[in-house]
C-alpha cells in the first residue's frame, strides 16, 4: 500500500474553504487535476455516492466518487472507480481544521492505493504534485477571488469532455520480420515483411528497438520445442515503445518504454502485438538494448538464484556455460550474494571472461570432464547447488559434483533432452533435483514485475547485462550460427 | 462539557517543534505560566502513566498524568489530577501535524472538562488564551530564535 500525504494552510476561514471543497459538482479539485468534471446521472453536488468524470491531460478518463462527507467534522472521502491507470483501492481522505490563531485553515489530503511496484514512486510524485498541490492551488485561487469580490464567485468552468479514447487508432503497421519457413538449420530463417494489425483486447502493440536472442529460439527453429509451427516468427524477448493499446489494457500508454520475455514466439520483428500481462515498464536508468538482452537471461538468473534455490553467503555454486548469457549473470550475481563460484567454459578466453564476471574457479571443459576440477576447487566437498543448462551431456557428472544435500537445478538442455533418471540415486547424498521453467514463475504479472524490479535494481547496482554481440534483424541466421557455434559470449541482440 | 480548541501554524517542522514539547517535564521552557516542573518518583518523562507536578508563577500547584504519547502522530494526551481551577474529568491533547508545502507545522491543543457552569466561559478563556495560545506564541519565539 502506498500512502501519499500533503497538507497546506489556506489563508481563508474554514467555512470558505469547506464550501469549495464539499461542492463535488466539478468545481473542486479532482485527481488528475487542473481539470473539471461533470457529475454523472444528474446527481446533485455533495450527494454521497455522486460520481464525476474527467480526463487527464493525456486523455485518460478518471471517475471519482464521493463516499463520505461530514459537515460537522469537515472531512470527506473519495475513491477512484474504473481508472485506466494501475491505481488499485485508491481512497483519498481530506480534512480541514480551523487555525484559531488567525483567520486561516489547515487542510490535509491523504491518499492510499496499491500499484505496480515499479510505478509507485512515479504515481506518488504525480498524485502529490498534479492532484494535491494543484488542488491546493486551485482552491486557494478560488477562495481568494471569493473574498476579494465579497460575494459568491461567478466561476463557471467548462467541463471538458472525458475524451477517454486516446489518439485515433491507426490501422495496420508494416513490419520487418524474420520467419522460420520450415524446421531446420539457420538457413531456414528468412527475411520478410508483414502487416501488424491494431492490438486486440488485452494486447499492446510494441515497436521494438532491440530483440534478445536466446537458445530457446534455436529449439523453436529446429522444432526441438513445439513452440513454433512454420511458417512462424521466433523470438521471446524484446524491448521497445508502446504504439497503442487494446481494449481493457490497464497500466500502459502509448510512448511507454517496455520490455518482455514471454511466449508466444514472435519477437523477431520490428513491430508486434503482445499481451499486456507479459510487459514490464523499463526504468529510465536501463537502456533498450540492455533491457532486451537482460529480460529473459536476467529474470532466469533472478529466479534461479532467489526462487528455485536461495543462494546464501558461503554457498558453493557450480555454473555451467559460465561465459554464456545466463552464465555471466549467474556468476556475477552469485558472487554478489557471497557465494563461492565455480564455472565451466569451453575455452581459455571464456575462462578469463567468466573470471572477470565473478567466477572464482573457471574450468575449461566441453560439457564433461569437470568433476575432478570441481572437487579440487571445493576441497572435495562438492557444490551446494549446480546450475546446469547443458542437460543430457552433463547431467550425471553434475550430480556427482553435488555436495551432501546438494541441489541440482537443470534449467536447460543445450546438449539434448535428459535421459530417464532413477530417483534412487539421489538418496546417495540426500540430493534434490529441480527442472524449472522460467515462464511458470513469470506467469503471474505481479510476480513478473516484482522479479523485473529486482533485476533492474541489480543492474543499477552494477550487474553487467548489456549485450556483447549486436546484429541487424536481417542477419538473424548469422546470429544463430554464431550462437550454436559457441562463438558468442554473454548476450546477443538483434536491432530492427 | 466545556471544550477548548486552540490551533496555530508554527514556522518550523513538526519534528523540530516535537523536540520542544515531547518531554512531559519541559513545561517551564515553553509555557510562560509555569515556573517549575518535575516528574514524580523519578519516572522517565515518556513513561505512560507518569505524573508531573508543577508550580505556576502565580503560586498555584498542579499535578497532571501522562495518558498517551505518540512519536508517530506527534501527539500527547494528559489529565489533571489536582489543580486550583476546580475542574473535573479534565483531559487535554496537544498534537502537531506537518504542513508539507513549507517548513512549518499545524499545532492544535484541545481540552474537555466538567466545572460549575457559571465558570465555564472564564475557564475556557483562561486555558485557551492564557495557557495554550501563550504557549504557542512562546514556541514560535523559540523556533525563530534558532
Amino acid at each position: 500500500m502506498v500512502e501519499v500525504v500533503c497538507s497546506t494552510v489556506i489563508d481563508a476561514p474554514l467555512e470558505a474553504v469547506w464550501a469549495v471543497l464539499r461542492d463535488f459538482s466539478g468545481a473542486g479539485p479532482i485527481p488528475g487535476s487542473n481539470l473539471a468534471g461533470a457529475l454523472e446521472g444528474g446527481r446533485t453536488a455533495a450527494a454521497v455516492g455522486a460520481t464525476r468524470a474527467a480526463a487527464t491531460q493525456s486523455g485518460a478518463a478518471l471517475r471519482e466518487r464521493l463516499i463520505d462527507l461530514d459537515d460537522r467534522k469537515h472531512t470527506l472521502k473519495t475513491c477512484l472507480v474504473d481508472t485506466p491507470l494501475p491505481l488499485y483501492g485508491y481512497v483519498a481522505h481530506q480534512f480541514l481544521r480551523r487555525v484559531t490563531d488567525g483567520d486561516r485553515t489547515f487542510w490535509q489530503w491523504r491518499a492510499s492505493f496499491a500499484t505496480d511496484p515499479q510505478r509507485r514512486d512515479d504515481f506518488a510524485a504525480r498524485i502529490a504534485e498534479d492532484v494535491m498541490a494543484a488542488g491546493f492551488a486551485s482552491v486557494r485561487a478560488r477562495v481568494s477571488r471569493t473574498r476579494s469580490a465579497g460575494s459568491e464567485p461567478a466561476v463557471m468552468r467548462v467541463a471538458r469532455a472525458a475524451t477517454a479514447a486516446t489518439a485515433t487508432a491507426p490501422g495496420p503497421l508494416e513490419a520487418a520480420i524474420v520467419q522460420v519457413s520450415r524446421h531446420g538449420g539457420p538457413e531456414v530463417l528468412e527475411n520478410a515483411r508483414a502487416n501488424v494489425l491494431p492490438p486486440g483486447p488485452g494486447q499492446v502493440r510494441v515497436r521494438h528497438s532491440a530483440i534478445g536472442i536466446n537458445y530457446i529460439d534455436v529449439y523453436c527453429r529446429t522444432g526441438a520445442y513445439p513452440l513454433l509451427a512454420p511458417p512462424g516468427v521466433p523470438g521471446m524477448e524484446a524491448a521497445g515503445i508502446v504504439v497503442d493499446v487494446g481494449e481493457g489494457v490497464v497500466g500502459f500508454l502509448p510512448g511507454d518504454r517496455v520490455a518482455y520475455a514471454a511466449p508466444p514466439v514472435g519477437a523477431y520483428a520490428s513491430v508486434r502485438n503482445i499481451a499486456a500481462d507479459a510487459l514490464v515498464l523499463v526504468p529510465p536508468s536501463i537502456d533498450d538494448e540492455t533491457a532486451a538482452a537482460a529480460m529473459l537471461k536476467g529474470l532466469s538468473a533472478e529466479y534461479l538464484l532467489h526462487r528455485v534455490h536461495r543462494v546464501r553467503e558461503g554457498d558453493r555454486v557450480l555454473v555451467h556455460s559460465a561465459a554464456g548469457g545466463v552464465g555471466l549473470l549467474l556468476c556475477q550475481w552469485a558472487k554478489k550474494l557471497g557465494a563461492v563460484v565455480v564455472g565451466t567454459v569451453s575455452s581459455a578466453d571464456k575462462a578469463r571472461l567468466a573470471r572477470d564476471h565473478g567466477c572464482d574457479y573457471p574450468i575449461v571443459s566441453r560439457g564433461t570432464g569437470f568433476l575432478k576440477a570441481v572437487q579440487d576447487a571445493t576441497k572435495g566437498k562438492g557444490c551446494d547447488v549446480v546450475y546446469d543448462g547443458i542437460g543430457k551431456a552433463s547431467f550425471l557428472e553434475s550430480f556427482e559434483a553435488l555436495a551432501m544435500c546438494g541441489h541440482l537445478v537443470s534449467y536447460g538442455q543445450a546438449s539434448g533432452p535428459l535421459d530417464p533418471v532413477d530417483p534412487a540415486i539421489f538418496s546417495r547424498k540426500s540430493a534434490s533435483l529441480t527442472r524449472p521453467v522460467l515462464f511458470h514463475y513469470t506467469a503471474d504479472p505481479e510476480t513478473l514485475r516484482a522479479m523485473a524490479a529486482i533485476l533492474f535494481a541489480a543492474i543499477d547496482a552494477g550487474l553487467r547485462a548489456a549485450p556483447r554481440q549486436r546484429y541487424p534483424l536481417s542477419q538473424a541466421a548469422q546470429a544463430h550460427r554464431d550462437l550454436e557455434g559457441r562463438r558468442t559470449v554473454g548476450a546477443s541482440i538483434l536491432v530492427p | 462539557m466545556p471544550k477548548v480548541y486552540v490551533s496555530s501554524v508554527i514556522d518550523a517542522s513538526a519534528e523540530r517543534v516535537w523536540r520542544e514539547v515531547r518531554d512531559f517535564s519541559s513545561l517551564p521552557k515553553w509555557v510562560p505560566a509555569v515556573a517549575e516542573c518535575r516528574i514524580e518518583g523519578n519516572a522517565p518523562a515518556d513513561q505512560i502513566g507518569c505524573v508531573r507536578a508543577f508550580k505556576l508563577k502565580d503560586g498555584g500547584m498542579l499535578r497532571e498524568k501522562l495518558l498517551a504519547l505518540s512519536d508517530y502522530d506527534f501527539s500527547t494526551t494528559y489529565s489533571i489530577l489536582e489543580s486550583p481551577m476546580a475542574v473535573e474529568n479534565y483531559v487535554a491533547t496537544l498534537r502537531l501535524v506537518p504542513v508539507t508545502d513549507g517548513e512549518r507545522c499545524f499545532a492544535e491543543w484541545t481540552a474537555e472538562f466538567d466545572c460549575d457552569p457559571t465558570r465555564a466561559e472564564a475557564l475556557v478563556d483562561q486555558i485557551g488564551r492564557g495557557v495554550f495560545q501563550a504557549a504557542f506564541d512562546e514556541l514560535k519565539r523559540r523556533v525563530a530564535r534558532r
